[in-house]
């Protein structure tokens, strides 16, 4: 197992290299930079621009610089557009807020989703089952884009009992995950259900019903753990998503969190800013998939690395 | 040196300062107990340095922690900022200031000569790499280009400290508007000590000392900016308001939902909200007009179509477009037609008779079909053009009108959407045919959009290169009046079309109705936190 993880991490740096090379010639392929305005800069202000930020060098020595830069003292370089600050001044601010909401919506999406998942897969064909699953349905349809403003109508407007956006404190998250988690939430009920049912009619599970064992252990100790299988290879990718944040829950709810950085900084073409959140992202993303598979690992016993 | 006493306008704008310095409430009023205010931003604050910033919303904040020169006041006319007066030299070349002697820092100490001139080196300084390094050499300031393209040391800038109090300023032309520039947020003092003690982070809260009315306690990048009374600002007796609040919101309907809700003071109005707004809550919105003008720039140069070389073919398009339509059905916010460039409301600006702005709209097809068959159009040999705009609802909708308009004299218009940067970058490369674009005015004065049409602008992506123009602006800026040569600017704007005129901006917003102090005739819509206050219910 542990020479497992050494051949993964070890496979993972020259992954995120092939990452930074790519976004980093696709960011500047595209047209426009960083301080393309409607006034043309005249060539002296564009120069001293381009010095300053070494964007004069040629496209094979500024990624050579920025790797450097990461490797050796972990500098993600200055922000091209918030011009008073790093990337990693950037990244520390906006990342806990992002962290916050999503790891409370993480908790909560999986939390309710296996749930009742669960439950409908026991009541198969119930009343119960209708409802989990219409329900399941009904929030995966509808677009946060569209529920986020809906919220803060309802809670902020109407009712009044809610902030409409900022991060101010507990009470300023409540909107944000209720927006980020339930279409998580959907999906994690329907996986767990449709794969619940699958394993409700396996050997096992019928010799275990066969030894006459109460059907609560039946389904708690036997059931759920492979069921879980292809919940938690959904999970490990939702979880990163879910923490690096969500531009919708960003613009609408004004938290300042990172997710919003990501089209920001490509609309923008800030390169630095660009840059640091792709490579937190896919930092995390192979991170967790690591973790899923050892996960995994642990969960089937048929699985041995 | 021959100097003498500023004329007329700095004496008038001396006397009214006693008045206008900030908030003027007055008698009788009762001053609400919360003099908080709170207003929307769009976008979060790209930077506080004020020689750093580039954007409109970063200097409504700026505006508040820093002082300059000279303010604005409710109409957008000049008064006392930290300098008190100035003196012309005969030949208008030369600028020299009284600065006030109670100018403070928020961190006490006094605010003097040497910190423009610490400023200002630092704009042109090529290691500060502004963006706006250009606004010293649109101020014309001796030396700023060489400075700024790092021929000549910062030091040799032509603005300098006589005295503790006393700034004198050299520019390379006489510029009557000079004074008008003043007001722009890249032109504030910085602390130097400050600056030298903490870099790029002398900007946090906590660490950025100003000399405006406010100070800054928070800065929640991308979710608030927090602002209280700085009790060392020289007018802080007069100042009223507390707090000032700015919460960013990326959506503008998301914004009019929270200003609803009450959490907002002020927010701008999502475009065609206007007419329901104004029935419905009278008194909170308000349409004001504003310092920019929209047009489409046709492509005249050497990349551009062949048809757009013909004078009659650029006619015929602008004369086609209704913009009557454009405003009353599409914007709905009080904005004006246009067939000029230069805002109708800019100090000092008349519009001049240009001839087609008065014809009626059948009028105008009749003539645009005319000109548009002599050019060699018609039904044999069709018209097709491409017009490209910036990723906005308000712009497609515009240019889809404009398509249906133009599809009337047999033009076929084919609408590119581009983000905001490509859209640019096109312009820029001369890879367009039309245009959407918008200027606004750096200051309250004709030549800030007369000169973007010259032939060495950097703003004239269509390539429209114009001796007789270049030289109308060039007499300008020495003219004693220079109205005749604004208007003969824009005549010859009209006769040779590089750029089709569409509509002046209105300013729409809601506003809850016991702020008061809102500069509402002030076009550049700048406005001091200084001069407002909240009344009680």
């Amino acid at each position: 197992m542990f020479s497992y993880i050494l051949k993964r991490i070890a496979i993972a740096i020259p992954t995120l290299l092939v990452l930074i090379v790519i976004s980093f010639v696709l960011m500047h392929a595209a047209p426009g930079g960083p301080f393309t305005a409607e006034r043309e800069l005249p060539p002296e202000v564009m120069a001293n621009l381009n010095a300053k930020y070494g964007l004069d060098d040629p496209l094979w020595k500024q990624i050579g610089t920025y790797v450097w830069n990461i490797v050796s003292a972990f500098d993600f370089g200055p922000s091209f557009v918030y011009k008073d600050r790093t990337v990693n001044e950037i990244i520390a601010q906006g990342f806990p807020i992002t962290l916050t909401y999503g790891l409370i919506s993480f908790v909560l999406a999986v939390l309710v989703g296996v749930t009742l998942g669960v439950a409908a897969a026991i009541r198969h064909n119930s009343m119960l089952d209708y409802i989990a699953v219409g329900m399941s349905i009904g929030a995966q349809v509808l677009p946060n884009f569209v529920m986020a403003p809906i919220l803060v109508l309802v809670f902020t407007l109407w009712l009044g009992w809610l902030p409409g956006g900022g991060w101010q404190g507990p009470e300023y998250w409540i909107l944000p995950v209720i927006a980020l988690s339930t279409s998580f939430m959907a999906s994690i009920a329907r996986i767990t259900r449709s794969s619940m049912l699958e394993v409700l009619t396996s050997n096992h599970i019928r010799t275990a019903r066969a030894k006459g064992l109460p059907e609560r252990r039946v389904i708690l100790r036997h059931a759920l753990k492979p069921a879980m299988l292809p919940v938690i290879s959904y999970l490990g990718p939702a979880f990163v998503a879910m923490i690096t944040g969500s531009v919708v829950v960003d613009i609408y709810f004004s938290t300042g969190g990172i997710g919003k950085a990501f089209v920001d900084s490509a609309l923008n073409r800030d390169y630095a800013v660009m840059m640091g959140v792709t490579i937190l992202v896919g930092a995390l993303t192979i991170f967790f998939n690591l973790v899923v598979d050892i996960l995994y690992g642990w969960i089937d016993p048929k699985i041995r690395y | 040196m021959n100097v003498t006493r500023t004329l007329a306008s700095s004496v008038l704008a001396l006397s009214l300062a006693w008045q206008a310095q900030a908030a003027n409430v007055p008698d009788g009023v009762t001053l609400a107990e919360n003099q908080t205010y709170t207003f929307w931003l769009l976008d979060a604050i790209k930077s506080m340095d004020p020689q750093i910033n580039t954007d409109a919303e970063g200097s409504d904040v700026l505006r508040n922690l820093f002082e300059g020169l000279y303010n604005e006041d409710e109409k957008g006319g000049l008064v006392p900022g930290v300098a008190l007066e100035h003196e012309v030299s005969e030949d208008g070349k030369t600028y020299t200031f009284k600065l006030r002697d109670n100018a403070k820092w928020s961190d006490g100490a006094p605010v003097t000569a040497n910190d423009f001139v610490y400023a200002w080196r630092r704009l042109a300084d090529p290691a500060t790499a502004s963006e706006y390094a250009w606004y010293m050499e649109l101020m014309q300031v001796e030396n700023a280009s060489a400075v700024v393209a790092g021929d000549m040391a910062p030091d040799e800038l032509g603005v300098k400290a006589v005295d503790e109090h006393t700034l004198e300023v050299k520019i390379d032309a006489p510029m009557p508007y000079f004074p008008q520039m003043l007001v722009h947020a890249s032109t504030f003092p910085v602390p130097q000590s400050v600056i030298d003690a903490n870099g790029d982070n002398w900007t946090r809260a906590g660490t950025l000392v100003g000399n405006g009315a406010y100070t800054l306690v928070e800065h929640q990048l991308g979710e608030r900016v927090v602002m209280e009374k700085n009790d060392t600002y020289w007018d802080a007796e007069h100042t009223v308001l507390q707090t000032v609040i700015a919460l960013t919101i990326n959506d503008v309907n998301q914004g009019l939902t929270r200003y609803m809700a009450g959490e907002l003071d002020r927010v701008d109005m999502p475009a065609g909200q206007y007419p329901r707004m104004e029935k419905e809550y009278p008194d909170q919105a308000t349409s004001v007009p504003y310092n920019c003008s929209y047009i489409y720039m046709l492509n005249v140069g050497e990349k551009g179509p062949e048809a757009l070389k013909d004078v009659r073919v650029r006619k015929a398009l602008s004369y086609a477009i209704d913009r009557d339509i454009i405003v009353d059905k599409i914007l709905q916010g009080g904005q004006h037609p246009s067939y000029n460039w230069t805002h109708w409301a800019t100090a000092g600006f008349e519009i001049p008779d240009i001839e087609y702005a008065d014809w009626t709209q059948p009028e105008r097809l009749e003539k645009a079909k005319e000109l548009l068959t002599e050019a060699g159009y018609g039904p044999d040999k069709p018209l097709s053009l491409r017009l490209q705009y910036n990723t906005s609802e308000d712009h497609k909708k515009i240019a889809i009108a404009a398509s249906q308009m133009l599809k009337q004299i047999g033009v076929n218009l084919t609408l590119d959407n581009y983000e905001w940067k490509v859209h640019t970058d096109r312009m820029q490369s001369q890879d367009f045919d039309m245009a959407r674009y918008a200027w606004c005015g750096d200051y309250n004065e004709a030549s800030t959009y007369l000169d973007l049409m010259a032939s060495y602008s950097g703003h004239n992506n269509g390539e429209f290169f114009n001796d007789d123009y270049d030289a109308v602006i060039k007499d300008s800026k020495t003219a004693e009046d220079p109205l005749p040569l604004y208007q003969k600017a824009e005549m010859i704007l009209a006769d040779e079309m590089p750029i089709i005129p569409l509509y002046h901006y209105a300013k729409v917003f809601m506003l809850k109705e016991d702020i008061k102090g809102w500069p509402l005739d002030n076009l550049n819509q700048s406005w001091y936190a200084k001069d407002l206050y909240r009344v009680a219910e």
